[in-house]
């Protein structure tokens, strides 16, 4: 064979800079995002739970929001009875942020950990701030 | 929905370039197939307003607008102050930018159909207030593609903002301009502005339609509609469905007037001169 010692050097810097995003990040991974709980309005409550259970609203908020869009601005029916019977008033800006007034440090948390980049923000506003 | 506008936008120009966009075009067509939800509490006799038919809806919200008393001109810029305020509507320089969902013009464009040149100075001279008629009939839910704008059982014309895609039917089919469409991001002028929020309700974004909502996000919750609660001598709204309703008792006593009559939409907003 010809230029053994060539191809082999030329196939180690391939394989290293095809392999670059791998090896150059392994160690490095962004830490589990801890979204925040600790808000005025959560802090008064005497049992910390959200509208369902934690582990349901983790899962899936993203389908309880759209439902609940849905029933609220197409039904007109602006009360969510919960799986505990318990009644809600429909309000994103109103009631879910009422409670998780801190977007940041709450929403975005989980939401740029996992790239996700939710349409609800264009319109909707974080009551919390006065500026946009 | 699991699309997002621009996915389904995207959807849509691809059925549309293989012919498959045609749901438009089927309610021109053949407008008795048009969602049900559209022809939900309206009185299928034709008796419309003033003359609500038995077996009509429980609740017509409706409006009447007492021009008379806009000759003092503040009360104009206290009700349009009060809507901007309650629903984040930004103001643009361009008029073709504009957002309008309660705006002033003359009796002459307003009631163009009547129009007499000997009219009196008096009349000639209001400022008429101009907002979405809220139509027992309405044209705009009917041509939208995507039901994004639907009438209520309680009368409301709305508009889901979340569906809209942008495609405008409506403003051509509305023939009252009640529409408005936000070619820009309406958060610059509102940020350029230094405006306070309402933090109660949202903003738009660019590429949707929008109009008045007979404030059906306060009404939800008890309150009057924004302009109402401003001026309440001017703006009378309520239930024209019962008889003893501040608004039909109004209607009874006064002479009203309603746009474009003729054209069958039958407007809920009405003129007291
Ligand atoms: S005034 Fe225009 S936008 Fe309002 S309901 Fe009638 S047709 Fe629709
Ligand atoms: S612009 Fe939006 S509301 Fe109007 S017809 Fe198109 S989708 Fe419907």
């Amino acid at each position: 064979m010809y230029d053994t010692g060539k191809v082999i050097t030329g196939l180690v810097i391939f394989v290293g800079i095809f392999t670059f995003a791998f090896w150059y990040t392994t160690g490095t991974a962004a830490p589990r995002p801890e979204p925040k709980l600790d808000t005025p309005e959560i802090q008064k409550m005497a049992k910390k739970q959200c509208i369902e259970d934690t582990q349901f609203m983790i899962t899936t908020h993203m389908q309880l929001l759209n439902k609940l869009r849905d029933q609220a601005l197409r039904d007109g029916n602006r009360w969510y009875v919960n799986s505990k019977g318990e009644k809600v008033w429909i309000s994103l800006q109103n009631t879910c942020l009422k409670c998780h007034s801190n977007k940041k440090d709450f929403c975005d948390k989980c939401h740029n950990y996992a790239g996700v980049d939710p349409y609800c923000w264009d319109c909707h506003i974080d009551p919390n701030r006065s500026e946009l | 929905m699991s699309m997002d506008r621009r996915e389904f936008l995207k959807a849509a120009g691809l059925s549309a370039v293989a012919g498959l966009g045609a749901k438009g075009a089927f309610d021109l067509f053949m407008p008795g197939d048009v969602d049900a939800s559209e022809h939900e509490g309206h009185s299928e006799h034709g008796e419309g307003h003033g003359g609500v038919a038995e077996a009509g809806p429980k609740v017509r919200l409706a409006m009447a607008i007492d021009v008379l008393q806009l000759k003092d001109h503040s009360k104009v810029d206290k009700i349009r102050a009060a809507c901007d305020n309650a629903h984040n509507i930004p103001h643009w320089d361009s008029k073709d930018d504009e957002i309008k969902w309660i705006w002033e013009d003359e009796y002459e464009h307003v009631f163009p159909d009547t129009h007499n040149e000997y009219l009196a100075d008096e009349v000639r001279e209001l400022p008429f207030l101009l907002m979405c008629n809220h139509c027992d009939d309405p044209p705009c839910a009917r041509v939208c593609p995507v039901e994004a704008t639907f009438k209520r059982p309680d009368g409301i014309v709305a508009q889901d903002y979340h569906r809209c895609i942008g495609c405008r039917f409506c403003m051509a089919a509305c023939p009252y301009g009640s529409r408005s469409f936000n070619w820009f991001d309406p958060r610059i002028p509102l940020k350029a502005e230094g405006r306070k929020l309402n933090p109660r309700f949202p903003t738009r974004m660019r590429g949707v339609v929008e109009k008045c909502n007979f404030c059906v996000e306060r009404l939800a919750e008890g309150k009057k509609p924004a302009c109402v609660e401003a001026c309440p001598d001017v703006m009378i709204f309520g239930n024209l469905a019962d008889p003893n309703s501040n608004i039909r008792k109004v209607l009874r006593e006064r002479v009203s007037l309603r746009r474009k009559l003729e054209l069958g939409t039958k407007p809920s907003v009405f003129y007291l001169v």
